[in-house]
């Protein structure tokens, strides 16, 4: 918006109040392994064997980030038809990777990894990636509304803030995603 | 992004040569009963909205209290009547122990979140910060609203917890497992503690989206010449009570994400060996309910200053604007709340001293907590030197703000005991951290919560409290809480603990008895008085004397020069522009200079 411009030269207050809902996720999380720390030096602390299924979605998600930002550069350039692919594209890849991580909670219940039961490193996988995969739900969500938005013939939307505020999140839980799985491939 | 968009609605702003006009704001809405006072998007309303749910929550808290004081001061004798009232929750005219925890419970629950947290930082908040920094509403109206359907959702299943079978939780507000884990522990953690975490799983949703619009708000959306150092300090502390807030409670979130996982889904993050009369041994290994504790209090120290800020700021503007004096030493009152808020966060464990901390870690915490007293000190002082030599005006707000700072002092320095681990021996757990925490952080808090209404009433409804309630209100309540807690070191001191159901049988407590009588006649006087306040407030929406200027405590701020009854969108015409800080008081032989007027070219410097 030109307002902006002519205004002030300062963030969109969604795009800011997005980078402070990003700091309050990650004080989430940020509690959700540290639980996972202070529990991993107890006695009686048992660790899993991560299922290959979780690299291949680590794989896509980040495959997904590069998609929403060729979505994001398509649609400051008003390429409107590649935004809608891309836009598409990175949803599917978002629900993809939702089902790969069921996918892989599956394989890891085969193995005897169980919610139930004594404690271990195998809980706490479940419940914050489970957490995680929420959080990327909720961006897929987001995204579908942006897709029907895209599509739809009533409104030539030409505002760039929403696809910059999904696209700074779609990041951000990729990152989130390389934090998690990093920090439990290192701390068994 | 502007102001103007924000009130607008703008997600489909499509373009961006829409013309905004700055003046056309009195008539743009075609404003329903439903959209003006329901589903308002308004934030003067929505600041009402929570007012009002949290005065009830008030009542109904209170009320709880005074119930398990009865039983408290009057342990041998029974009231039929209270069988009439609550039917099988006080059996035979007595609260049965079951019951009585179940009400200690609640009544905590209720006054830390539903009151002390949603209704003061939520009124407040919402109402002071696009008044006060100039404004037109909150950066997403829409967020804002969502907040307070978010708090009210949750205060309609806390609420509906009352009413089922197996009561509502019991086990304390800090909800500990295993008591909350297990629903096979206690009656109350059966269904009652999933309505628990499910209404305080809603009141967090609501305390971030209102947090991350708060700071989202006061970063980006000031008016022209407003600098962050040029805003009244009720802006600083509801800044600070925000941030606290968007990073203290996802923490807690993540807690209960595991205490639902350990109820529901048969995990151990909090349970480890634990046998159960009649059930047996469990089979959950390796938990540890020092595990909760931790997220708890990470969260739980925190919000003693999400409860606390506020009122700072509040009693600040109040002191400031009613001594007719500049507020003393500003940067170092800015600069002791960031302390605070970063103490805040390393401060948790001394909550957790007798768990089994290490002793080394329990003395780091030691000289953490203590150094809170630092900043705290440096405000208290600064309030004092604001009063000094003063030219007072006794309004009801600046009573209670002055009642404040003395709640503040009181209760800070048996702080002071407490944060002490040794001494956290004999004192954890009785009466003594009761009288402190109740005194620093419940009464004070009210305190600045009962200053800023009577402070901001005339800007709420246009129309004054009524003085003369408001004058018994104070009295009988800065009276009668100390007539409560005071009594209540002296019994902590002597080793009496808390959430004890009946202490008439307990050898060492017996001489007692008359005190604690004495104490719950006092907390039903008082509650008494704070049914007048109710009564004051409402009767004064609607017959109050009306208020007749724009400015009627000759305040400098930008909320003064907004009309009477603003309209959604607060100014008519353009947004007023700052010039100068808001304290601006008899200065240069002038009883006040609005914060929109120029510096002149030969006006004495502030400081």
């Amino acid at each position: 918006m030109e307002m902006v411009s002519a205004q002030r030269q300062k963030v969109h207050p969604h795009k800011f109040t997005l980078w402070i809902a990003i700091g309050s996720i990650i004080m989430m999380f940020a509690g959700l392994t540290s639980a996972y720390i202070v529990k991993g030096s107890l006695p009686g602390w048992s660790t899993v064997e991560m299922p290959k299924i979780f690299f291949y979605s680590t794989g896509v998600m980040l495959l997904s980030s590069f998609t929403v930002q060729f979505a994001l550069k398509s649609f400051k350039e008003r390429k409107m038809n590649l935004y809608r692919r891309l836009l598409t594209l990175t949803a599917v890849l978002g629900i993809l990777f939702i089902v790969l991580q069921v996918m892989g909670f599956e394989q890891l219940t085969a193995s005897g990894v169980f919610l139930s039961g004594s404690t271990g490193a195998g809980q706490f996988l479940y419940v914050i990636f489970g957490l995680h995969a929420v959080h990327v739900l909720g961006g897929a969500v987001a995204l579908l509304v942006m897709f029907f938005k895209a599509f739809s013939r009533k409104f030539r939307n030409y505002n760039a803030v929403p696809v910059e505020v999904i696209s700074t999140y779609w990041h951000f839980v990729d990152v989130l995603w390389l934090y998690l799985f990093i920090f439990f491939l290192i701390k068994r | 992004m502007s102001n103007e968009a924000a009130l607008h609605g703008h997600s489909e702003v499509a373009h961006s040569h829409e013309v905004h006009h700055g003046d056309d704001h009195g008539h743009h809405h075609k404003e329903t009963f439903i959209t003006k006072y329901v589903f308002s998007q308004d934030h003067k309303m929505i600041a009402k909205q929570f007012l009002i749910t949290g005065m009830i929550w008030a009542i109904l808290g209170g009320l709880m209290s005074v119930l398990f004081r009865l039983q408290l001061g009057y342990p041998d004798q029974s009231f039929p009547w209270l069988e009439d009232i609550l039917g099988r929750w006080a059996k035979g005219g007595h609260i049965s122990a079951e019951n009585y925890y179940a009400l200690v419970t609640m009544h905590g629950t209720v006054l830390v979140f539903f009151v002390l947290t949603g209704g003061l930082s939520g009124t407040f908040a919402n109402f002071l910060i696009p008044l006060q920094i100039g404004a037109r509403d909150m950066a997403s109206p829409m967020m804002n609203m969502l907040s307070y359907w978010f708090f009210f959702g949750g205060s309609v299943v806390m609420l509906s917890s009352l009413f089922i079978q197996t009561g509502p939780f019991s086990g304390g507000w800090t909800a500990y497992p295993p008591l909350s884990a297990l629903g096979s522990a206690s009656p109350g953690s059966k269904t009652g503690m999933d309505l628990w975490i499910i209404a305080m799983a809603m009141f967090v949703i609501s305390s971030l989206l209102g947090g991350l619009n708060y700071v989202s708000t006061v970063l980006n959306m000031r008016t022209k010449g407003m600098s962050m150092t040029k805003m009244p300090l009720t802006m600083w502390a509801l800044f600070f009570t925000a941030v606290l807030g968007i990073l203290s409670f996802p923490v807690l979130l993540s807690g209960f994400v595991l205490l639902l996982f350990d109820r529901h889904a048969g995990t151990s993050f909090y349970l480890s060996d634990i046998y159960i009369t009649g059930v047996g041994a469990l089979p959950n290994e390796g938990g540890s309910a020092i595990l909760y504790q931790h997220l708890f209090w990470f969260l739980g120290h925190p919000e003693v200053y999400i409860i606390l800020l506020p009122a700072m700021g509040i009693a600040s503007e109040v002191l400031s604007v009613n001594s007719r004096k500049p507020i003393f030493g500003y940067m170092a009152m800015v600069g002791s709340m960031f302390a605070i808020t970063i103490l805040a966060f390393l401060v948790w464990a001394h909550h957790m001293f007798v768990t089994g901390l290490n002793p080394f870690l329990g003395s780091v915490f030691v000289l953490l907590t203590l150094l809170i007293a630092v900043p705290s000190a440096i405000k208290v002082f600064n309030w004092l030197t604001t009063i000094w030599k003063a030219n007072i005006r006794f309004t009801p707000g600046m009573m209670f703000a002055i009642g404040f700072v003395s709640l503040f002092i009181s209760g800070g320095l048996t702080g002071i005991f407490l944060g002490n681990s040794t001494l956290d021996i004999h004192l954890h757990d009785t009466y003594f951290v009761i009288a402190h925490f109740h005194i620093v952080m419940g009464v004070s808090a009210f305190f600045g919560m009962f200053a800023g209404v009577y402070h901001w009433f005339p800007k709420m409804y246009g129309r004054f409290m009524n003085n003369t309630m408001a004058y018994i209100h104070f009295w009988v309540t800065l009276i009668g809480a100390y007539l409560i807690f005071w009594p209540m070191h002296y019994e902590g001191l002597a080793g009496m603990p808390r959430r004890y159901w009946d202490y008439s049988i307990w050898e060492s407590f017996k001489q007692f008895s008359e005190l604690n009588k004495f104490i719950s006649t006092v907390a039903i006087i008082v509650f008494a008085a704070q049914l007048m306040f109710v009564f004051n407030f409402f009767y004064s929406i609607f017959k109050g004397r009306k208020v007749t200027v724009q400015n009627p405590w000759g305040a400098t701020t930008l909320e003064w020069t907004a009309p009477i009854r603003p309209g959604h969108g607060n100014w008519p015409g353009e947004i007023p522009e700052v010039h100068r800080w808001a304290y601006d008081y008899s200065k240069d032989g002038r009883d006040f200079i609005p914060q929109t007027e120029p510096v002149g070219a030969d006006e004495s410097k502030h400081h």
